[in-house]
């Protein structure tokens, strides 16, 4: 049996209130999987948590069988995140912000720097790798931040609402970046409110609503379990409305 | 009651609400609870300058106070080291109405008229730099008025009438940047020429009495024999600004009629250009240029050197930094000089030497870490990259302390020559001060952009002031020991005291 590249395993968060109330999750390698739910049925949080950058309240979080709690370090060599703000130096050019991952990341520099040229061919940022990112826009922004989590060769790529913002050509090259890892065995875990998104890339569809997750599987089971062929928007709309009203 | 749409007015009151928020923000950290130790704070701290004062004028006041010339000289000097620092903030202020509103896109894209806008940001700048200063002299000025009569409290009006002319000045300087160097660099060399004249004029004042007459003090110059018999006689129109402060209400009246002309002058030329030359500015950061690819770039480096060579960059980058790290190192140029010209001359000099390095190490050092530490615009990839929080700590502080060792080096390689004894007692010192102010930012860090820099002092007050207090009892403690004396350790103790009291207050990190 593989070890799946994330377990979760009654995870629970509180901030002023409950966030995530006891969400077990398991998600096999190379596998893409979408996260969705309304605003603030906390999506991010459970991300958060696996990329540790929250601590949970209870639980445990598995990355390739490594206890992510008891070695946070270990875990986080294999992850990589990406959020919806991308979070990039503006005083750095984007061959200096992918110098600095892969330094984190202690690659090895031949490597790295040949990782570091494809991935800014690859996206579209040849002409603008020695400027300063201070005057990027939101796109090429986040274009950096995902060749930062794409350079150190992740096992893991977790991301929160990778396209928001971005254009249309844009979109589609993280998309394709994104289908190409997953090809290459990568396992790929996202947020999106954008449900064509999931529709089209995900094997795996995760609903989750007010804290817990309410329905898992693919889009055939999820259809399934509504009983009606219909589109994912239409499922989601039913099961999270039926949540809430439950 | 309501103004009408996109009059001055309506800015007016726009900007007033703005400001107030801001300042409120600002204040109490969005815990009403912390008025209340702002305003018990504020009102001490005030107490504590009007005691001050109070010692200062009231045997002023017993001689009686005369406008000879002597008296024309001194206040004219002191007024004018006044003055600078007030031009100096009117012109980081008059830089922001043009490139740090985040709003200028919303009112420029409106049908309303950029130039009311311009009018009342620059009214509004003329309030707040007038405010300030009469926060600053107001105990004095109250002290006078009650000692020797109310006309003293016509000091005020010299306050608003220097404040005007300071923002009249800081435009016209702006507009003649923005026209010969462009929208790129007028922000930087606006913040070099707010630095150079805020902390130039009074370290060149200080400069000159150490050459002349080696003494520390700035009054000494302005006290000096030579200067006197340079001075026009007491009835001359140059001590008109001087004889206003003094209590002349005729002439403070004249005077802040002329700088309100002055302003108002400099307003109608300045405004129509404001539209397109702010515009200018916003567009800057669309605007990008190619910088050489670094040699060291994809180099073999551990964890640590990876993030000291992080900081280190972003803080040679930094455009806000310059103008903060420029007064500080100007700061240092006195005691250089005192240094130099004391050469060889025995060690009294060193009293002086030794806390203004001190001194200058732990303020620059709080700055420094707060950018370092607080300031990570990337908090989430550093967080989780696969290295403990603790190696992420130690190479920031390790960024932090080896900058002051840099800046400090040469100044202490000079002092070695002189006196390895006082060399040791600087580095002891400033490296406590050093290190204790970087302590105190690392136990009341917070997740900030590194733009939120200017409001780090305000974000929390409490590690400000223990900054402070440990830098100056720090400085004592080497001032003494420069002396000679056995009770530096007093002041040691103490500034053990606050870093210990800092640990203590220090908010526990909130559970992620």
């Amino acid at each position: 049996m593989t070890v799946p590249a994330l377990a979760l395993s009654g995870l629970v968060k509180s901030f002023d209130r409950p966030v995530v109330k006891g969400v077990d999750l398991t998600i096999e390698a190379g596998e893409f999987y979408a996260l969705l739910g309304p605003n603030g049925a906390g999506k991010t949080t459970i991300l958060r948590m696996v990329a540790g950058l929250l601590e949970p309240d209870a639980g445990e979080i598995s990355v390739f069988g490594i206890d992510a709690r008891r070695d946070p370090v270990a875990a986080k060599r294999v992850m990589a995140w990406v959020s919806d703000e991308p979070m990039v130096y503006d005083r750095l050019t984007p061959l200096e912000y992918l110098d600095f991952v892969a330094g984190l990341w202690q690659m090895d520099p031949a490597r790295a720097r040949r990782a570091a040229h494809e991935l800014v061919d690859w996206l579209g940022l040849a002409p603008h790798a020695n400027e300063l990112c201070g005057g990027f826009s939101k796109g090429m922004l986040q274009k950096v931040a995902l060749a930062g989590a794409l350079v150190h060769d992740p096992r893991l790529i977790i991301l929160d609402e990778p396209l928001t913002g971005l254009d249309a050509g844009s979109a589609r090259q993280v998309k394709t970046v994104l289908l190409d890892k997953v090809r290459d065995g990568v396992t790929v875990i996202m947020t999106t409110h954008i449900l064509e998104v999931a529709e089209r890339m995900a094997e795996r569809i995760g609903v989750i609503s007010e804290g817990r997750l309410i329905a898992q599987g693919t889009l055939a089971e999820l259809r399934a379990r509504i009983g009606r062929e219909t589109t994912l928007e239409e499922i989601f709309l039913d099961l999270t409305q039926g949540s809430r009203a439950a | 009651m309501n103004a009408t749409p996109a009059s001055l007015a309506f800015f007016a009151r726009h900007e007033l609400r703005l400001a107030w928020r801001d300042f409120f923000a600002m204040m109490t950290g969005g815990r009403r609870a912390r008025l209340i130790g702002f305003v018990a704070g504020g009102a001490l701290i005030y107490g504590l300058l009007t005691a001050i004062a109070w010692a200062v004028a009231a045997p002023w006041v017993e001689q009686g106070v005369f406008a000879d010339r002597q008296t024309l000289v001194l206040v004219s000097g002191m007024g004018l080291l006044f003055w600078t620092v007030t031009l100096s903030q009117a012109l980081e202020s008059v830089t922001r109405v043009y490139y740090a509103r985040s709003d200028l896109d919303l009112i420029l894209s409106s049908p309303t008229s950029s130039r009311q806008v311009f009018a009342v940001r620059a009214g509004a700048v003329v309030v707040t730099t007038a405010a300030l200063g009469a926060l600053l002299v107001s105990p004095l000025v109250v002290v006078l008025a009650f000692l020797d009569g109310p006309h003293w409290l016509a000091a005020f009006l010299v306050l608003a009438a220097l404040a005007a002319l300071s923002v009249a000045i800081a435009m016209a300087i702006t507009l003649a940047l923005f026209r010969l160097v462009g929208p790129r660099r007028t922000r930087f060399i606006a913040q070099i020429v707010a630095a150079l004249v805020g902390a130039g004029f009074v370290i060149g004042i200080q400069a000159a009495a150490i050459l002349a007459y080696g003494d520390y003090s700035r009054l000494a110059l302005f006290q000096s024999a030579d200067i006197l018999a340079a001075a026009p006689p007491a009835e001359s129109l140059l001590w008109l600004p001087a004889r206003a402060a003094m209590g002349d209400v005729g002439a403070a009246m004249l005077l802040l009629v002329a700088a309100l002309a002055v302003l108002g002058g400099t307003i109608a030329v300045t405004a129509p250009s404001y539209g397109r030359l702010a515009s200018s500015a916003a567009g800057l950061s669309h605007v990008r240029r190619q910088r050489r690819p670094s040699r060291l770039a994809f180099r073999a480096a551990s964890q640590r050197q990876v993030l000291r060579r992080k900081e280190w960059r972003l803080l040679q980058r930094d455009p806000w930094l310059l103008s903060q790290t420029l007064m500080q190192m100007l700061y240092l140029v006195p005691p250089a000089l005192l240094l130099w010209i004391n050469y060889g001359d025995g060690e009294g000099a060193y009293i002086v030497v030794v806390p203004v390095l001190a001194m200058a190490a732990g303020q620059l050092a709080g700055g420094l870490a707060w950018l370092a530490i607080s300031g990570e615009d990337a908090h989430d990839l550093v967080a989780t990259a696969p290295l403990t929080p603790a190696t992420i700590l130690r190479a920031k502080v390790e960024a932090v302390l080896a900058v002051i060792a840099v800046v400090l080096a040469p100044l202490l390689l000079l002092m070695a020559v002189s006196s390895w004894r006082m060399a040791l007692v600087t580095a002891l010192c400033a490296g406590l001060s050093a290190a204790s102010a970087t302590a105190i930012q690392l136990w009341f860090r917070v997740v900030a952009r590194r733009a939120m820099f200017r409001r780090r002092q305000v974000a929390s007050r409490a590690a400000t002031l223990c900054e402070a207090f440990a830098s100056i009892t720090w400085a004592a403690t080497g001032a003494l020991l420069a002396a000679g004396s056995p009770i530096a350790i007093l002041p040691a103790v103490v500034a053990i005291g606050v870093v210990a009291l800092a640990r203590l207050i220090a908010p526990r990190p909130a559970r992620k």
